[in-house]
C-alpha cells in the first residue's frame, strides 16, 4: 500500500521512474530493451535472425499439420485441428510483428524464407504420414517448443518476450491436445496403437534435435546468453524436455525409441542415447524429406495471392478516405 | 511489391477498461485492417473493442530525450498523497 | 387463389403425418432429410475452406478463412447432431459425417466444388453466407427450438462471414484490370449454382423459395459497389437435395471419410 511505503526514492521507484541507462546496464539490471532503444548491431541483427526463423517455424509448421485437417478421423478432431492450425498462423505473425519493431520489413523476411536464405525449424522437414504424426506433434514436438519457448518469455528484447508471453498462453491446448490423440489412440484398437508407436518411434530423435546442437559446438549461444536473448542452453533445456516426457510416455503406454534412457539417480535426471546431430546438419543442409515440398507450398500460396495483394492495394489507393491520417 | 501498410492494434478487454496495445499486422486499408485484427487479436475472446492506427502515425518519444522528458517529474514528490505526514489516529485523509 | 408463402416458416409438422409424394416416408423423416441438408452444407463448405489454410493470399487472411471454417463446422456440427437426434436411431454427428454415402448426402452443388482460387472462394462465400444470413434469420423465428437455437448463434456468425465477403469481392473487382476480370469469372462461374439453393425441399421448415428475394437483395448491390455486373447464367442442373451430386464430390468424401472408415468402431 502506497503510504506503508518510504517516500522520495521510492516514490520514484512505485512510478516507474528510471534514470535512462545505458545498454549494458539495462542487461545487468535484467531490464527490457525496447525498440527505440539504443541496441549493438549484433544484438539487433541476432534478435530478427533468430525471430524471423521462429516466425518462419510457425508458418511453415502449419503445413504438416494442415495435411489433415481435411483427413481428421472425427468432426471434434477436425474443429480442434483447424483452430490450432490456425493458431500457428497467428504466432507466425505475433513473431513477424515484434521483428518489425526492429526495423525489418515482413516481406523482406519472407523473402528471405521463400528464397531459402533464412531457415525455419528442421522438425518440419518431416512427413506427416499417418493420423498419430498429428498426435507426435502435438506432444513432442509442441512439447519441445514450449520448454524452448517458456525461457524466452524473459528475452531481453520487449516486443519478442510479449509475443512469447502471447504464445506460449495460447500454446498450452496445443501439447494437451496432441497427448490426448496419443493416449485414445494407444488405448483403442491394436492398429490404433501400432499407428501410435510408430508416430513416436518417428518422432522421438528430430523433436530432440529441435534444441539444436550441443553446447559445445553451439558458437552463437555464448553471446546469445550474455545478451539475455538466450536464458539457458541447449543441453540444458533438451535435459529438461526428457526428463519431462519420460514419465508422459509411460502414461501413454508407449516406449521411447531409444534403450539407454534410464533415471540417474546421481543426476537427478534421465540419462538418453547419443544424438545422431549428422541427421540434423543433412536436414538443415536441405536434405530432408520435405524441405522442397514445403518450401515450395509456401511459395506457391504467395505467388497464387500476389494478384490478390495487388488488387487490395489498388482498391487502397482508389478509395483513400481524404481524411485518413489526418483525424 | 511491397507488403501492405502496417497497423497498431489496441484492444478493450472489457468494458471498463483502456484500449491496450496488443501488436501490429498488415492490412491494405483501415476497414481490412480492423477486421484482420478481429480475426488475429481476439480469437479467444479477449476483446470487446477495437482500435488501428496507421503504424506510421504513431509520434513516439525519442529514448535519447528521456532525461529531458522524464526526470524532471522525478523530484516533485509533493504530488504524491505519501509526502505528507498525517498525525497518528487521523482518518479518511 | 393460393396466397403467395411469406418469410415466416410452417410450423414442424407432426411425425405421425404422411407426406403425400412419399407414402412411405413419415414426415419426421422428410425434416430429418432437410436438416441434414442443412447439415451437408455447412460441414462441405468447412470442408472446402479448410484447404485454404496455409494457402491464403497473405498470413491474416489464413487466419480468417480459419475462423469462417471454424464457424462452419460448428453449424455443421449441431445440425448434424440434431438430425441424428430426430431420426431417433441413434446416430452421431460423426456417424452421419463418416458414414454416409455419396447418395445420402444432400448439400447443393455450391458449395462442393474444389475452390482453390481465391476469387472463386469469394464469390462463393457471398453467396453461401448471404443465403445462409437469410436462412438462419428464419430459422431463428421458427417453431422448433433447437433449429431456433442454432439459427439464432449462427446467423451472427454468417454475418461476418458476408462482411468478409463483401470485403474482398468489393477489392478484386474494383481493383486492377486483372482483378476485376478473375473477379467477374469467378462470379460467373458460381452463379449458376445458386438456383438450387431456392428449390422447393420437402419436409422444410423454411420455404427455401421464400429466402430468394433477400439473398438477391444482399448480393446484387455488393456485385454493383464491385463494378461487376450480375451474371446472366443457365441455372445449373443441381439435384443436391436428393443426393445427385457433381463428380467432385466422391473424392472430397473419400478423402474426409477414409480413415475414419478404415477404423470401423473406433474411438478417436
Amino acid at each position: 500500500m502506497l503510504h506503508d511505503v518510504a517516500r522520495d526514492a521510492d516514490i520514484c521507484h512505485i512510478l516507474g521512474y528510471r534514470r535512462p541507462v545505458a545498454f549494458d546496464d539495462l542487461l545487468a539490471g535484467d531490464g527490457r530493451v525496447e525498440p527505440r532503444d539504443e541496441m549493438p548491431e549484433g544484438y539487433r541483427r541476432t534478435l530478427v535472425r533468430q525471430i524471423a526463423q521462429h516466425a518462419h517455424s510457425e508458418i511453415i509448421g502449419m503445413q504438416p499439420e494442415g495435411n489433415w485437417i481435411s483427413r481428421a478421423p472425427s468432426l471434434r478432431r477436425k474443429a480442434i485441428l483447424m483452430a490450432k492450425v490456425q493458431d500457428e498462423a497467428g504466432h507466425g505473425l505475433y513473431l513477424y510483428a515484434a521483428a518489425e519493431t526492429l526495423g525489418v520489413d515482413r516481406a523482406d523476411l519472407l523473402d528471405q524464407l521463400h528464397t531459402g536464405r533464412q531457415k525455419y525449424s528442421s522438425i518440419f522437414n518431416y512427413p506427416t504420414l499417418t493420423w498419430a504424426d498429428v498426435g507426435a506433434i502435438g506432444w513432442l514436438v509442441d512439447g519441445a517448443a514450449i520448454v524452448n519457448q517458456v525461457p524466452l518469455c524473459r528475452c531481453s528484447y520487449g516486443p519478442y518476450a510479449r509475443a512469447m508471453v502471447r504464445i506460449c498462453k495460447e500454446e498450452s491446448f496445443h501439447q494437451r491436445q496432441g497427448f490426448e490423440i496419443l493416449h485414445t489412440l494407444s488405448h483403442g484398437s491394436p492398429a490404433q496403437q501400432r499407428m501410435a508407436q510408430d508416430a513416436v518411434d518417428r518422432y522421438w530423435w528430430p523433436a530432440l534435435m529441435m534444441f539444436g546442437p550441443p553446447d559445445d559446438d553451439s558458437p552463437n549461444s555464448a553471446q546469445s546468453m550474455a545478451w539475455g536473448i538466450k536464458r539457458f542452453s541447449n543441453d540444458d533445456l533438451r535435459q529438461r524436455f526428457v526428463d519431462m516426457t519420460v514419465p508422459q510416455a509411460q502414461a501413454l503406454g508407449l516406449t521411447l525409441p531409444d534403450p539407454q534412457i534410464a533415471w540417474n539417480e546421481d543426476r537427478g535426471h534421465y540419462d538418453f542415447g547419443p544424438i545422431d546431430f549428422t541427421e540434423l546438419a543433412e536436414v538443415i543442409k536441405g536434405n530432408g524429406p520435405c524441405n522442397q515440398q514445403r518450401l515450395a507450398h509456401k511459395v506457391q500460396a504467395h505467388e497464387d495471392g500476389a494478384w490478390v495483394r495487388e488488387a487490395a492495394s489498388a482498391y487502397a489507393a482508389k478509395h483513400a478516405r481524404p481524411t485518413e491520417g489526418a483525424a | 511489391m511491397r507488403d501492405w501498410p502496417l497497423w497498431e492494434v489496441f484492444v478493450r478487454s472489457r468494458r471498463g477498461l483502456s484500449h491496450v496495445h496488443v501488436g501490429s499486422l498488415h492490412a491494405p486499408d483501415a476497414e481490412m485492417a480492423l477486421r484482420n485484427a478481429r480475426d488475429l487479436y481476439t480469437r479467444r475472446q479477449e476483446g470487446v473493442s477495437l482500435w488501428v492506427v496507421p503504424s506510421t502515425e504513431i509520434v513516439a518519444s525519442d529514448p535519447g530525450e528521456r532525461e529531458a522528458f522524464f526526470e524532471p517529474a522525478g523530484d516533485k514528490v509533493y504530488r504524491h498523497p505519501t509526502f505528507y505526514d498525517v498525525p497518528e489516529g487521523v482518518e479518511h485523509l | 387463389m393460393i396466397t403467395p408463402p411469406d418469410s415466416s416458416p410452417p410450423p414442424l409438422r407432426s411425425s405421425g403425418e404422411q407426406s403425400v409424394g412419399d407414402p412411405d416416408r413419415p414426415v419426421a423423416g422428410l425434416v430429418v432429410d432437410y436438416v441434414l441438408g442443412l447439415a451437408d452444407d455447412a460441414l462441405v463448405s468447412a470442408q472446402r475452406m479448410g484447404w485454404w489454410i496455409s494457402r491464403a493470399p497473405q498470413l491474416e487472411e489464413d487466419v480468417a478463412l480459419a475462423n469462417i471454417g471454424l464457424d462452419q463446422l460448428g453449424q455443421a456440427r449441431a445440425l448434424l447432431s440434431y438430425a441424428g437426434r430426430l431420426e431417433g436411431a441413434g446416430r452421431t454427428e460423426d456417424d452421419l459425417a463418416y458414414l454416409r454415402d455419396e447418395r445420402e448426402f444432400r448439400n447443393v452443388w455450391l458449395v462442393e466444388r474444389a475452390q482453390t482460387d481465391f476469387g472463386v472462394a469469394m464469390a462463393r462465400l457471398l453467396l453461401v453466407a448471404a443465403w445462409q444470413s437469410e436462412l438462419y434469420a428464419a430459422l431463428a423465428s421458427s417453431s422448433d427450438e433447437t433449429l431456433a437455437a442454432v439459427g439464432a448463434k449462427a446467423v451472427k456468425e454468417v454475418a461476418y462471414h458476408l462482411d468478409h465477403a463483401t470485403s474482398w469481392v468489393v477489392r478484386l473487382g474494383d481493383g486492377t484490370d486483372v482483378s476485376h476480370e478473375r473477379m467477374q469469372a469467378a462470379l460467373d462461374a458460381e452463379w449458376p449454382y445458386l438456383d438450387e439453393l431456392f428449390r422447393p425441399v420437402e419436409g422444410s421448415v423454411v420455404d427455401p423459395a421464400s429466402l430468394r428475394a433477400g439473398v438477391l437483395d444482399r448480393v446484387t448491390p455488393v456485385v454493383a459497389e464491385a463494378t461487376l455486373v450480375v451474371p446472366e447464367v443457365t441455372p445449373a442442373r443441381g439435384g443436391g437435395r436428393q443426393g445427385l451430386h457433381t463428380e467432385e464430390m466422391g473424392y472430397l468424401l473419400a478423402e474426409m471419410q477414409h480413415l475414419h472408415r478404415s477404423h470401423p468402431g473406433v474411438s478417436w
